[in-house]
């Protein structure tokens, strides 16, 4: 089996390592090999952020250069463009709106380029948008922004359903199971 | 089991069960966490050291003592350890002893990438270096018996992407290693003239005893492919070069960076055409080839730069770029930034304000170099802005010292700031040190220092009282400010500028991300007060921005800290809950 690709990108303190995690520990329990690659430290504080998930039957680099990415999971607009060459041609990225502005828009020494996704999509790029604050905050949580990004990856891994609940039952801590499993279930139906 | 860990943590696992009893480490990235996690066993004694160079003698103590001891740092705090490290090589150990070093290749959190093989090098001791997870525990597990085979201490090294990458692991059990006991021996611990000259050629033996055991030894191996070209590599850069040539070429894969064996590699040289050395950062074990004579191409094809990928290999290698797909449209960067409500964003506004040099430190404070408040001078080293800013002072004179200061956090201070300061006051510097006391070690991720009040267990320890360290040290005028009160800040700093003798102001307010603080209500905007004036903005604060010539904030990052109200002119910004 052919290694497969997933990033996980955003803005340094929205949930990315939660997302690596779980992904991480299903993948691994559906019997592949994974390595997954994480940020710590500076970057942390407010900056762009990536995860690399790799996974297949032996897998040796721990990170996913241009064109390699099969997924691209982005927590924010502007790390989706960001990360864009990363995707494989034949890759897809699964993009929540939220738009946070970086410190040279805040400050006004830049335009957050608010169309940034339909040029994308121009291009060919495959881009599945999702509102997963929105679905987040319906599920009761909107700390739930990473289970409906996964959920929306779920529906193009070969990895049953079941498997995934279980996983966010393993990962989540106890009090926020049953919101992330109804996030899980929004974020797949929609 | 099989299980995902990140590096470190297999380091931490690996040292476990190798039967380490004690660890003493002081934090940074990417080090950190594996002496988090051995915090997590309840059968070793685990701290946190004030500074690398204690931590390394604090397991010096322990092996002398005659348990198996370790310490762990980032690959610049082995400059600070490197006191104790180069002795330490001459004594030997009792119970076996590993410092773990972290290198930073690209430094994602670092001031330089230096290789710390160099180390291992220049203080003739033997280096480890895993590729993934699971060496990292199978290395370190073996660790202390080749400490105490070779009577050495055995330097660990890891990188950002070992250290922060989980792989798969299968974790054994724990080794119960007896306490040797203690024999007084002079000649061996003694370290003065007499006795460090007959342990001298000790340690060249056994670097020759090493070297030997590295013809043959668990760390190194061959993988034998096609043999037109023959790759030597270690750590990370295995992985990347096995991704993109797999079985297409063979493989001499150092895990025992040094003492390099000489045979192995004139053995491997000999079975294939062209020798390839792929290590990242300097020419280590290239170097070693060009000792021996032999041919091999390795920096005049790869950069000592930053980290390596599949792609670098790949481009190396002349296999053809993927197709990829990017925007046109400019994508604004997205540095990291301090966070809304951090309590150093007021004494940096000040300081803006002020236009006054800042000689600043390690730590999140770093951040207020950014814009727009720009409000740092210089960044070199932990400690470094303290005894910087006196030298600064003394080469540009009195109205200098007027208009500069020192900017330090408060575990850094307990690091390496407190003999810059008894410099300062030993030596008449009419110099200003803003201590930044966040009651956290903040950038490394929380970790407690002598100044919280906790040790690394959480459970309650000595507090430094920092007024009455700073007076023990010579320092007349020291003073208490809340960051938080702008009034408050511009005031103090004024004064201890112009006072005519040095001083220390200690900016105190705990990290807003600690769980102990609470956040207010979120501030609002009053649109029909603001007149634009984008005051606010100056700050830097990432819950304010400017929308449609307005200022907005946002609710959900805004914590109520006030700053930005104090600003205002026009009190367009309300406390949470008054209304517009």
């Amino acid at each position: 089996m052919k290694t497969t690709g997933i990033m996980i990108v955003g803005v340094g303190g929205q949930g990315s390592l939660l997302a690596s995690k779980l992904l991480g520990r299903l993948l691994l329990d559906e019997g592949h090999d994974v390595k997954v690659s994480e940020v710590h430290g500076m970057s942390q504080r407010g900056g762009s952020v990536v995860t690399y998930v790799r996974f297949g039957d032996r897998v040796y680099s721990p990170v996913i250069t241009e064109g390699e990415a099969d997924f691209i999971i982005s927590f924010e607009k502007l790390e989706a463009a960001r990360w864009a060459s990363c995707l494989a041609s034949d890759g897809r990225m699964i993009v929540n709106t939220q738009e946070i502005d970086p410190m040279p828009v805040l400050i006004g020494n830049a335009e957050y380029p608010a169309d940034i996704l339909d040029e994308l999509a121009g291009k060919g790029m495959h881009i599945d948008t999702v509102d997963a604050l929105s679905i987040a905050s319906e599920a009761g949580t909107a700390k739930a922004v990473n289970i409906v990004l996964l959920a929306r990856l779920a529906k193009h891994l070969d990895i049953p359903y079941e498997k995934w609940i279980d996983a966010i039952e393993k990962t989540v801590k106890p009090r926020f199971v049953a919101m992330n499993k109804k996030a899980f279930e929004l974020g797949y139906l929609c | 089991m099989k299980q995902l860990m990140i590096g470190n943590e297999a380091v931490a696992r690996g040292l476990y069960e190798g039967g380490l009893s004690l660890v003493s480490s002081y934090p940074g990235t990417p080090s950190t966490e594996i002496t988090e996690f051995l915090a997590l066993y309840d059968d070793i004694h685990s701290e946190w050291a004030p500074n690398e160079k204690v931590a390394a003698e604090v397991a010096f103590g322990a092996s002398l003592g005659g348990v198996r001891a370790a310490c762990a740092m980032k690959h610049v705090g082995l400059n600070v350890a490197a006191d104790p490290l180069f002795t330490l090589s001459y004594t030997g150990v009792t119970g076996g002893l590993v410092i773990c070093v972290a290198d930073d290749p690209a430094m994602h959190s670092s001031q330089n990438e230096q290789d710390s093989r160099h180390y291992a090098i220049a203080a003739k001791v033997p280096m480890l270096e895993p590729a993934d997870s699971a060496e990292a525990l199978d290395f370190s597990r073996r660790a202390f018996d080749l400490s105490e085979q070779f009577d050495t201490p055995v330097l660990f090294r890891m990188c950002t992407r070992v250290s922060h990458s989980q792989s798969v692991v299968e974790t054994g059990e724990r080794r119960t290693v007896e306490a040797k006991p203690y024999v007084k021996n002079g000649a061996k611990y003694i370290m003065m003239p007499g006795n460090a000259k007959k342990r001298h050629p000790i340690v060249e033996e056994r670097t020759k005893a090493l070297a030997a055991y590295a013809e043959n030894c668990p760390f190194n191996r061959v993988e034998m492919g096609d043999t037109d070209i023959g790759i030597i590599t270690s750590g990370t850069c295995y992985q990347y070069v096995k991704e993109v040539l797999g079985d297409s070429v063979s493989v001499l894969k150092i895990g025992m960076p040094h003492p390099l064996p000489e045979q192995l590699f004139r053995d491997f040289a000999a079975k294939v055409k062209t020798l390839y050395v792929i290590e990242e950062l300097d020419p280590v074990i290239e170097t070693h080839c060009r000792n021996l004579g032999l041919d091999v191409i390795g920096k005049q094809l790869f950069s000592p730069i930053g980290e390596y990928s599949q792609a670098t290999i790949a481009a190396a290698f002349g296999i053809e770029k993927k197709r990829t797909v990017s925007a046109d449209s400019p994508i604004p960067v997205r540095p990291p930034m301090m966070c809304a409500g951090c309590p150093h964003r007021g004494i940096y506004y000040t300081l803006a304000k002020n236009k006054v040099a800042v000689l600043g430190d390690i730590g999140c404070y770093t951040l207020g170099a950014q814009p727009p408040l720009s409000a740092v001078d210089s960044t070199l080293c932990m400690g470094a802005s303290i005894s910087g800013v006196h030298g600064f002072n003394l080469a540009r004179g009195e109205q200098a010292a007027a208009r500069s200061v020192a900017v330090i956090g408060d575990s850094t201070f307990m690091h390496s700031g407190m003999t810059g300061l008894v410099n300062i006051a030993y030596n008449a510097s009419n110099s200003t040190v803003i201590i930044l006391d966040n009651s956290i070690t903040g950038m490394t991720g929380h970790q407690q220092n002598p100044t919280t009040g906790y040790n690394i267990k959480g459970d309650p320890a000595a507090k430094v009282d920092l007024e009455a360290l700073c007076r023990a040290l010579g320092i007349n005028r020291v003073r208490v400010v809340d960051p938080y009160d702008l009034a408050a800040c511009d005031t103090a700093l004024k004064e201890e500028l112009a006072a005519d003798e040095p001083s220390v102001i200690i900016s105190r307010r705990p990290c807003v991300l600690l769980k102990s603080v609470k956040p207010q209500p979120p501030l609002t905007v009053s649109e029909n007060k603001c007149r634009s004036c984008k005051r606010c903005a100056t700050l830097g604060c990432p819950a304010i921005s400017i929308k449609g010539g307005k200022a907005v904030i946002d609710a959900t990052l805004c914590v109520g800290c006030e700053v930005c109200m104090q600003l205002c002119k026009f009190d367009a910004i309300l406390k949470g809950g008054d209304r517009a």
